[in-house]
């Protein structure tokens, strides 16, 4: 039974998504029972497997027991251990919060959220470069129509950008892996790094080529500077519980970064390692500076938090960008919060504009809300904690990344980041005094949130106190992780044992 | 037959990658399934061109490669159904904006 455990984050949303399609509209209570109790299973699943990593061992599941590197392999590592588990705390909330209504607004909903996740599972623990494209396809469709799910004018625009951009992506992707495949004969991303290792010279451009386009694949997906264009738009129009499921869409794109290029092209490559650092440390940079101007000039609460997603993406990849194990570890710590957190605001972005009637989360003048008091409170929250302001875990995660910068790093990096959340800052505290005091005269009317909704954004923004609370464990899981990140032979013999004799 | 191929490898590209620059839908449209045509003839020649060899392993010298093969089937039937599907999503596009334009301006901005 353990063993199999690892494919359960795969065949759980898969199995939960199939039973959903029984019926395309009604059986409301049935679908939210299955759908709700299928999340709740999956996070009981990832906390096992993340006890199992914690461990230090790496296992793996090779479907159809055939072994690497001709079989399909499922591969848990620290690393992909915790972001299952950060996918499925955000799924909770989303879910939850969508039981509130959102879900009857169009058909499907509760299925395609499912296959969401079985995507984002599958990308987060697939060892294969093929499989990650498949993984990838899987979540980019369900995400397809879970942004259309309710329908609207801004909704179709924003789908149609969104859906060519990453048509687009997908078929450079297949060139890429085409390319990489070419060069090297194998798709299994342990075979590959060995055989990286041991390219003749010729073939260094080639390999070369495919690395840098799929840095283009995963920096659309993970919304990098040049090609974070569609991401403000679809992430404002999305319908509230998917915008917040898509916070974790981002980081799949800053994962992939993180294995693939510490993986394959790590201190074994030779002349090809760490072919992707100039591109990704200055491009982060880029996108912190542009996130914070977009942060600025937001005027409606969704995109603001938008852009907020874009100053973690930022953030994230600078930590990338450094490439020490000190801050791997600081931006797995960030990016357990920043996910968390932002996802929340997108929930309580709805219920602000919820509460408004016509204003919606418009940032202008509009009739006092209900709960507003409430409300307030869990914006304050959020708002610091995104913001990076003590005591909650947004300056916590932001002075790990700090703190992490050496030499002539910080030169750059101290002065946009802590630029960008004083850009966050001023833009939250604007907003929060227009949206909760600057009102209209006159009686509150309107009907009280329900509880679930409330629920929903309790769950991901008590991640804030939490996260501090818990800062010794965690930070010590994301430095073993980034330990383990950091010497990848070890993934390597675990999955081709008899490698060297190979050779 | 390599210069050829690759010659039809490069067209189709360049054709799919200009009708998807276009500011209205259904070039758009065109221009990704002649990408994805491309895209299907790169991956079947990345294991390397072989004429007349069987698809499966055999004693005698040289054999096609099947995993390019097994890709390709998988990157078509997904190709397929996203072509099916942005075709759904430009019609609903077109009669909800009122216009093809992939910004949904009114003005012609071609």
């Amino acid at each position: 039974m353990m063993q199999h455990l690892i494919v359960f984050p795969v065949v759980l949303p898969l199995v939960a998504g199939i039973l959903l399609l029984y019926q395309r509209q009604g059986l409301v209570r049935y679908k939210r029972a299955v759908s709700v109790v299928a999340t709740v299973l999956l996070l009981f699943v990832t906390i096992a497997l993340l006890r199992q990593a914690d461990s230090g061992e790496i296992t793996y599941y090779a479907l159809g027991d055939w072994q690497a590197p001709f079989g399909i392999v499922l591969v848990l590592d620290r690393l992909s251990a915790l972001m299952l588990l950060v996918t499925a705390v955000l799924a909770i909330g989303a879910v939850v919060f969508a039981c509130a209504g959102d879900d009857e607004k169009g058909s499907n909903f509760h299925g395609l959220f499912q296959w969401q996740l079985l995507g984002i599972n599958g990308a987060f623990l697939t060892g294969d470069l093929f499989n990650l494209f498949v993984f990838f396809e899987v979540l980019l469709l369900a995400s397809y129509a879970l942004l259309l799910h309710g329908g609207g004018k801004a909704r179709i625009q924003a789908s149609v950008h969104y859906v060519v951009l990453n048509l687009a992506g997908s078929s450079l992707f297949l060139i890429a892996v085409g390319i990489l495949y070419g060069a090297t004969g194998t798709l299994n991303m342990a075979d590959m790094a060995i055989r990286v290792a041991e390219l003749p010279e010729e073939r260094d451009g080639l390999v070369t080529a495919g690395a840098l386009m799929l840095l283009v694949v995963f920096g659309l997906k993970a919304a990098i500077l040049p090609l974070y264009f569609w991401l403000p738009k679809a992430y404002a129009s999305a319908p509230a519980p998917v915008a917040a499921l898509f916070a974790i869409m981002t980081k799949v794109g800053i994962y992939a970064i993180l294995r693939v290029y510490s993986l394959i092209f790590g201190e074994s490559a030779g002349g090809l390692e760490a072919l992707e650092h100039p591109w990704v440390w200055w491009l982060s940079l880029a996108t912190l500076a542009a996130a914070g101007v977009g942060v600025m000039a937001a005027r409606d609460l969704r995109l603001l938090v938008a852009y907020l997603v874009l100053v973690s993406v930022g953030t994230l990849l600078a930590g990338i960008g450094m490439r020490t194990p000190q801050a791997v570890s600081a931006l797995l710590y960030y990016l357990i919060h920043t996910t968390l957190i932002t996802g929340g605001l997108f929930l309580l972005a709805e219920m602000i504009g919820l509460q408004r009637g016509k204003a919606g989360t418009r940032l202008v003048k509009g009739r006092p809300m209900v709960q507003g008091a409430a409300l307030a409170m869990l914006f304050f929250i959020g708002a610091i904690a995104v913001a990076g302001v003590p005591p909650f875990s947004g300056a916590f995660g932001k002075a790990l990344m700090l703190n992490a910068a050496e030499g002539n790093q910080r030169l750059w990096l101290w002065p946009l980041l802590l630029l960008s959340s004083l850009a966050s800052l001023v833009a939250l505290s604007r907003a929060g005094s227009t949206l909760f005091w600057r009102s209209h005269r006159g009686n509150t009317s309107g009907t009280a949130l329900p509880r679930r909704q409330w629920f929903g954004v309790v769950w991901l923004l008590s991640a804030a106190p939490l996260l501090v609370a818990l800062a010794g464990p965690v930070s010590s899981y994301t430095q073993a992780t980034a330990d383990q990140l950091a010497n990848p032979q070890v993934l390597i013999r675990t999955l081709l044992p008899d490698a060297g004799d190979a050779q | 037959m390599e210069l050829l191929y690759a010659m039809t490898t490069g067209v189709l590209t360049a054709c799919g990658l200009y009708l998807m620059l276009r500011g209205r839908t259904f070039p758009v449209v065109v221009g990704l399934t002649l990408l994805s045509y491309a895209v299907n003839l790169f991956l079947f020649s990345m294991g390397g061109l072989t004429t007349d060899g069987p698809a499966i392993v055999s004693e005698e010298n040289g054999y096609a490669d099947p995993l390019p093969q097994a890709l390709v089937l998988t990157a078509i039937v997904i190709g397929f159904a996203m072509t099916a599907f942005v075709v759904i999503l430009a019609m609903r596009a077109r009669s909800e904006v009122g216009n093809d334009h992939v910004d949904g301006k009114k003005e012609d901005r071609e």
